[in-house]
């Protein structure tokens, strides 16, 4: 392996880390913003222009907090649930594909910091070991708030889990690769996978509201039943992280929903861009367009966090195991039907 | 007319408790529906009033801090005969009456005059009784936009004449433009 493969590696992850705290950061602001809006308020204003200075000032005052902690037996499991929520939010960015790929000092570059051919697994997998933030961090609390909001959390988690699996799996059945890269090329054009999948889209929509904690989901940490869940006991920057790891979260949310229905980094137009304007220009636009496509879905998370109340806790496994599930499972028979339409009307004799 | 047609509001609305049908168990219209009002605060004007640089205008019979005036020569209008603090509902007001001197015919206007007068300005509800009380025009609640402000010690709320009386300038420059008049 040469050596540039490594610097243009180091240097996307680095970009892609950047842009995840950067958006995570961001977020902050936004929502607090978006908040302000829609309740016919101004929003944060006072720190820099329009208030974009804000999240300095909230990550200067959390630095400055009191580190406190409970007098708990687990004081390693107490540190270590912040940082697998961090950590796991982080992780999530290494497969999605940020544009196709840049033509810079003669060689091809993906934009993308690795392209695993199982990265849809990949995203699962992480995502599903972000729950063990919240369950180790509610359970070394030693405070019966914070492990009920780790209980609702971990049972929130694995039943959505089921049916975000089964909404992708008609998907998967369409597109036959569980390569990110791969599905967001299969989309050039507007061969958008919503339009397609419709049904899919709705289902994993709502997964990953559920996935990110968001309101109407957010029963884990919910302050008017349990103080603030899972980081009621939580102070500083490690109560900084696991907001930070919440934003994250929704950011990466975003990004898959972007990638996986709304075409990723192709935009109406974008092989004409490629033969006229040439490879760099073409894609930092397309990269440009998921970007607009996953703020969109940010901006969508917090419009519904001020419109949707959140659901009663058996209310919550009433949607996830009795309609979303079933849901999935008639999804999953109506694809394989229409791949398979040809063979069935030839069976049937037409 | 029966009473279940009466709407003073012309808003009511009879509760229905039919059963839903399958679209309304589904919510995902009544979602949509709760979005596009949340929407559409996104471009209402907003409410805030940008408080330091930006105050809210006030009642043209806004009641402020109270003065005590002078007349056209610059002598204090009050002779300290009570009936203020006897109207105070807060009881915010004191004085203490002393007698005038022959050498202070310039300072005061009649014989008796407020040697001490304080108003408690935590006391104080601003409701303006201690102005219609007083038979002399000595003391006003005026439009002053300042406020009483924030202090750590009681003492500090409890204004005497220093604050309260009309400073003397103001008092000739009021006596010259009703002068040119």
């Amino acid at each position: 392996m040469d050596s540039t493969i490594i610097i243009e590696k180091s240097v996307i992850i680095v970009a892609v880390f950047a842009l995840t705290m950067l958006m995570a950061m961001y977020s902050t602001w936004a929502e607090r913003k978006v908040a302000a809006w829609l309740q016919d308020r101004v929003g944060p204003n006072r720190a820099g222009p329009f208030g974009l200075f804000q999240p300095l000032a909230d990550g200067l005052k959390l630095f400055s907090k009191e580190e406190f902690e409970p007098n708990t037996p687990n004081r390693f499991l107490f540190f270590v649930g912040p940082a697998i929520a961090m950590s796991t939010a982080l992780m999530t960015s290494a497969v999605i594909p940020w544009g196709d790929k840049l033509h810079l000092f003669g060689r091809d570059i993906l934009l993308q910091a690795t392209d695993l051919n199982i990265g849809l697994l990949y995203f699962f997998g992480v995502v599903s070991v972000g729950v063990y933030g919240i369950m180790i961090g509610g359970w070394a609390s030693n405070n019966k708030f914070s492990l009920m909001g780790a209980v609702r959390a971990a049972s929130q988690m694995v039943s959505y889990e089921v049916a975000m699996g089964l909404s992708m799996i008609a998907l998967l059945m369409m597109t036959g690769t569980l390569s990110l890269r791969e599905i967001s090329a299969q989309q050039a054009g507007m061969n958008w996978n919503v339009f397609y999948q419709p049904l899919s889209f709705v289902i994993f929509l709502i997964c990953a509201f559920a996935e990110a904690n968001r309101t109407p989901f957010d029963l884990a940490e919910c302050e008017s039943e349990l103080i603030g869940g899972y980081h009621t006991e939580y102070s500083s920057m490690k109560m900084g992280f696991y907001l930070f790891a919440e934003y994250a979260n929704m950011f990466i949310s975003s990004t898959i929903l972007a990638v996986l229905f709304f075409g990723g980094y192709n935009y109406p137009g974008m092989s004409w861009a490629v033969e006229n304007w040439g490879v760099n220009i073409a894609n930092v636009l397309g990269f440009g367009a998921l970007f607009i496509k996953l703020c969109g879905f940010i901006f969508f998370f917090m419009w519904v966090r001020w419109t949707i109340p959140r659901f009663r806790y058996d209310q919550l496994m009433h949607l996830g195991w009795r309609i979303l599930i079933p849901l999935s499972i008639i999804n999953i028979m109506i694809v394989g039907v229409v791949i398979l339409r040809a063979e069935i009307f030839a069976y049937l004799g037409f | 007319m029966s009473i279940e047609s009466i709407s003073l509001s012309g808003r009511k609305k009879l509760v229905s408790n039919k059963e839903m049908n399958f679209w309304e168990r589904m919510y995902l219209i009544a979602i949509v529906k709760g979005l596009i009002i949340t929407i559409q605060h996104l471009f209402r004007r907003k409410v805030t009033i940008q408080y330091p640089e930006q105050v809210r205008t006030m009642s043209p019979v806004y009641r402020g801090q109270h003065q005590l005036k002078r007349d056209e020569q610059g002598r204090e209008n009050c002779t300290a005969c009570g009936l203020c603090a006897l109207s105070c509902p807060a009881e915010a007001i004191t004085m203490k009456a002393a007698e005038r001197r022959a050498d202070e015919k310039h300072l005061y206007r009649e014989e008796k005059y407020a040697e001490i007068y304080e108003i408690n300005m935590l006391r104080c509800i601003f409701c303006g009784l201690c102005e219609e009380a007083c038979p002399k025009d000595a003391i006003y609640l005026t439009t002053s936009k300042v406020l009483v402000p924030s202090s750590y010690e009681r003492e500090d709320f409890i204004y005497g004449k220093d604050k309260l009386v009309m400073p003397l300038d103001i008092a000739m420059k009021n006596a010259q433009l009703k002068n040119v008049k």
